[in-house]
């Protein structure tokens, strides 16, 4: 089949640009063929090269004595104890799901499993985080149903619990919708699989669902800005199919204890290329690939094709080579594919072949190694104005505003759609702070949260970075957790703005200020940029997930609130509106600077809570909403009312950091309190959970009425 | 007392279901879905929840055709003591070993939470241990569970006391709020909802277990 020529339309609409197309030429001097103009196309783009990320990325704190793995690999791995490691990570799939909702949210969800799954680890929760429009926008509607189906459709099916998220609304997402999809894995500790080859004519395996035209330049296209020809784009949004992954799964799990592995790979984006690049150059090592071996679900597809589709389900291994039949027998089991597509070479070389014909010839550590990086210049994001005056305004009307808005009311519409309880040991589901597993056949659990406020973030990136690592500490702990390490899905806008690349640069100094000094080291991540559409960005949305460990099933701090509790407040309170959901769902206001994060008391507080856990019935953290949401909450999960102490608008919605709300009986209040003074944390009686009503002064409301509003506006809104 | 587990491919609450079982004193054998036979001497068989060969045709449509369920229904039809949960009750359905079918749920989305379950007879292995009109939490998780029967079978269901449990509060549009039913023998049991993922009190509560050790009182040898 004859191959186009190369010009300078072809190279555009490959996403290169002029200088990266003459770097191209400097480094196999020589025009490219198609083949090789597609596989540079697919290693360069911004997706996979992290070309304008990577200068700051390693910045960021990485390591730990729980570190087992850090950032590099398909996800994190981190020793939990007992010669088991739980593996994580989170990744976007936002440009495909804005494409096509539902197969862009269960690809994106099949992509974070699969990387579990190729280190070894058996996926056992997962979560996500969603951003969209303004509710009422024409495209809203539709994304979000078809997100949360696609989500639910997926990971349902494969059978893994979803444990938590977020979802939210604001206009600046009403072009571009964030999906990141969170999963976590558990292996043993000495039994982590990775993807660098070792040992040359190796066999390199292809396995799992056959390769097929879909996502075509999906990454590709992940790597640029949408504009009004977005509808042309959905051929290069993959086709998920969860049974297939799930066998893929079971039968990978079971080659691995063949001791057949000697490295594996999946293929998620740029497919073929991405994944023998990266085995190749790992390990030092060459790869040649025969294509006409590749198990195909389509006549007639060519080298360009098959080395840039992103068919979903797939995987490439190095296998050890006496070990073929017993490897082949396990995919034959779960009516696989397994095909020899090629093996390991000596020369730094990636050699393409197709019945017979050189499709690509390519020095393959040039290939990543050497793929662009750019200091992309950037202006530090000017200091946010002050807070214009705020008015005080009836608490309970203040609260039923928050109640009503989709962004804070209760997401039972969405996490219902989602298995929450498969694998039967889910210990928190989603809708009141952190959700829990337990390590299965032991006594220890993992808590898992997923964390950002992306406003802050716009009027503070420094500030808001650390805030999202430090409310996702707070979570943690409010259920009695102790952080171990965390992931990062950093989206963007252009980075080619340097107003925006300043954001990316101060959210960074943030998260990894706050990572450093609380001691939840990033181990994986993924950077989504040019979440842009017709030039207008998204709020920097770096969300956080993070991963705690309890060591017991004591240790466990439940939501018992009891009528009688006393509402104890830790932590300071000085009354910050800037940025607040308050400012924004009442009074439609987007001004002030974001809360200042103090790390020493985030520290200092977290800590207090878990040495005094046996003094405390339920804890919940402050963050949207301050005081009065999270009295609320706590409330509302336990059917007793709530009576605050009259306040001020500032005390009771006020987002201050480093606080947490908890319920106690008065002997145990009494221990905090003398405990706090020891320990130099700011402690305050706020109110007692008492009857059926909520009640702050004078300002009252039945409680069931308040939770009828919380339990429907998010469906009102969206179903 | 033996309890066999049936694996397909697709099937995701199997190790839930064999958890279960073992805790309620049971030994338990995995059976894969390619086998033709049961293990001998098993005393009861139980249908996992999950998505069988995908369940991209209609639920359970392919599992019903697979070596596995031809050796159920032949141990069914001898009497043998069965039951399906979730996939595994769409699965009985379309083998014809229990009656009626699974549609998609009247809100045409897939539904995960506890819900309230009321017990609709004593009189069967499974459901001895509560009392007819018991109401239990148990967690359902399914988009295909609105059970559907046409008018006589649903009047010769009551007539023979074989519904098992109805909804408390009918989430997903089930003829006569139906959740599961018996065989007429009374041995196999379909239900929708998840007994086993409410038999432990670290997760989902514990109102699950009375089925587990019902059936392990009726089976264990004299």
């Amino acid at each position: 089949m004859q191959e186009p020529a190369i010009t300078p339309e072809l190279i555009e609409s490959h996403g290169l640009k002029p200088d990266e197309y003459d770097m191209i030429l400097q480094i196999i001097g020589r025009e490219p063929s198609f083949t090789e103009l597609g596989i540079f196309s697919a290693m360069w783009n911004e997706h996979c090269s992290y070309k304008s990320s990577k200068k700051w990325l390693r910045t960021l704190p990485t390591s730990g004595p729980q570190v087992i793995c850090g950032p590099g690999e398909n996800a994190g791995v981190v020793d939990i104890g007992d010669g088991q490691a739980v593996v994580f990570k989170m990744e976007s799939h936002n440009h495909p799901s804005y494409i096509e909702p539902y197969q862009g949210a269960a690809t994106g969800v099949g992509g974070i499993l699969r990387d579990v799954f190729t280190m070894g680890a058996r996926p056992v929760a997962s979560m996500n985080a969603l951003s969209f429009g303004e509710p009422d926008h024409p495209k809203t509607r539709q994304l979000v149903n078809g997100v949360v189906e696609g989500i639910g459709g997926y990971g349902n099916c494969f059978g893994v619990p979803c444990v938590g998220g977020e979802v939210r609304f604001h206009p600046a997402y009403n072009g571009n919708c964030l999906v990141n999809a969170f999963a976590a894995g558990l292996a043993d500790s000495d039994k982590i699989f990775y993807s660098a080859a070792s040992g040359v004519g190796m066999p390199v395996v292809y396995l799992g669902a056959k390769t097929g035209r879909d996502g075509v330049g999906g990454a590709t296209m992940a790597s640029a800005e949408f504009d009004d020809t977005i509808e042309e784009k959905r051929p290069t949004v993959q086709v998920g199919d969860p049974f297939t992954e799930k066998r893929l799964m079971e039968a990978t799990l079971e080659l691995m204890q063949t001791g057949a592995v000697i490295s594996i790979q999946d293929m998620g984006a740029a497919g073929l290329t991405c994944s023998a690049v990266e085995m190749g150059d790992k390990g030092g090592l060459g790869v040649r690939l025969d294509l006409e071996n590749v198990p195909q679900r389509e006549d007639n597809m060519t080298a360009y094709e098959m080395m840039l589709s992103e068919s979903q389900e797939r995987m490439l291994m190095v296998l050890k080579p006496e070990l073929e039949a017993e490897a082949r027998a396990v995919f034959e089991k779960w009516d696989l594919d397994f095909a020899i597509v090629g093996e390991t070479i000596a020369e730094d070389r990636f050699l393409i072949v197709h019945n017979g014909e050189v499709k690509a010839d390519l020095v393959l550590s040039k290939l990543s190694s050497t793929a662009p990086e750019y200091d992309r210049p950037w202006e530090p994001t000017p200091q946010a104005e002050e807070l214009a005056d705020v008015p005080q305004i009836d608490a309970i009307d203040g609260l039923r505003a928050l109640l009503a808005s989709p962004n804070y009311a209760g997401k039972q519409w969405v996490y219902e759609q989602y298995d929450t309880m498969v694998m039967a040991d889910s210990a928190r589901t989603p809708g009141l702070g952190a959700g829990m597993v337990r390590v299965h056949g032991t006594d220890k659990l993992l808590a898992f949260t997923s964390d950002v406020t992306p406003r802050y973030v716009r009027a503070n990136p420094i500030e808001g970075g650390k805030q999202a690592v430090a409310e996702a500490y707070r979570n943690l702990t409010a259920v009695g957790a102790t952080p171990l390490a965390s992931t990062d899905n950093l989206n963007f806008g252009n980075p080619e703005k340097p107003e925006i690349m300043g954001q990316f640069v101060g959210a960074i100094k943030g998260i990894g200020e706050a990572c450093a000094a609380l001691d939840m080291p990033i181990v994986s991540g993924n950077v989504s940029l040019y979440n842009e559409t017709d030039g207008q960005g998204i709020l920097p949305t770096p969300t956080i997930g993070a991963v705690g460990l309890l060591a017991h099933t004591g240790d466990i701090i439940g939501s018992e609130v009891r009528e009688g509790h006393v509402a104890l407040l830790i932590g300071e309170t000085a009354g910050h509106l800037g940025q607040s959901a308050l400012l924004a769902e009442v009074f439609n206001r987007e001004d002030g600077d974001a809360p200042q994060v103090d790390l020493d008391a985030e520290k200092r507080n977290g800590d207090f809570i878990r040495a005094n856990r046996d003094f405390i019935k339920a804890c919940t953290d402050l963050s949207d909403g301050g005081l009065i949401m999270a009295a609320f909450e706590l409330a509302e999960a336990a059917g007793v009312g709530v009576q605050l102490d009259d306040a001020p608008t500032e005390k009771l919605f006020g987002e201050d950091q480093a606080r947490y709300l908890v319920a106690c009986n008065f002997d145990q209040a009494e221990a905090l309190m003398i405990a706090a003074g020891r320990a130099g944390v700011t402690i305050e009686s706020v109110g007692r959970f008492t009857g059926s009503s909520v009640r702050i002064g004078g300002s009252e409301a039945a409680l069931d009425d308040l939770a009828g509003t919380y339990r429907e506006s998010f469906a009102a809104a969206v179903a | 007392m033996k309890a066999a587990v049936i694996v397909f491919p697709g099937s995701n609450c199997d190790r839930d279901l064999a958890v279960a079982f073992e805790r309620a004193g049971f030994d338990v054998s995995m059976v894969w879905h390619k086998d033709a036979d049961l293990p001998e001497g098993v005393d009861i068989v139980g249908v996992p929840g999950g998505f069988s060969y995908g369940d991209y045709l209609r639920c359970g449509a392919i599992a019903a055709q697979s070596p596995i369920v031809k050796a159920v229904k032949a141990h069914t039809d001898r009497g043998g003591y069965a039951m399906g949960i979730c996939n595994g009750f769409q699965i009985l359905t379309e083998t014809g070993i229990l009656p009626g079918a699974l549609l998609r749920n009247a809100g045409l989305k897939y539904i995960c939470r506890t819900v309230g379950l009321k017990v609709a007879t004593s009189d069967s292995a499974f459901t001895e241990g509560y009392n007819a009109g018991d109401v239990i939490g148990i967690p359902i998780a399914h988009h295909d569970g609105n059970y559907f029967a046409d008018g006589d079978t649903v009047a010769m269901l009551h007539d023979q006391d074989r519904v098992a449990f109805t909804y408390d509060q009918n989430p997903n549009g089930s003829i006569a709020d139906i959740a599961g039913v018996l065989s007429e023998n009374r041995r196999v049991l379909g239900m929708m909802p998840h007994p086993e993922r409410a038999a432990d009190d670290g997760h989902g509560g514990t109102d699950g277990v009375a089925l587990f050790r019902a059936l392990a009182g009726v089976l264990t040898p004299a």
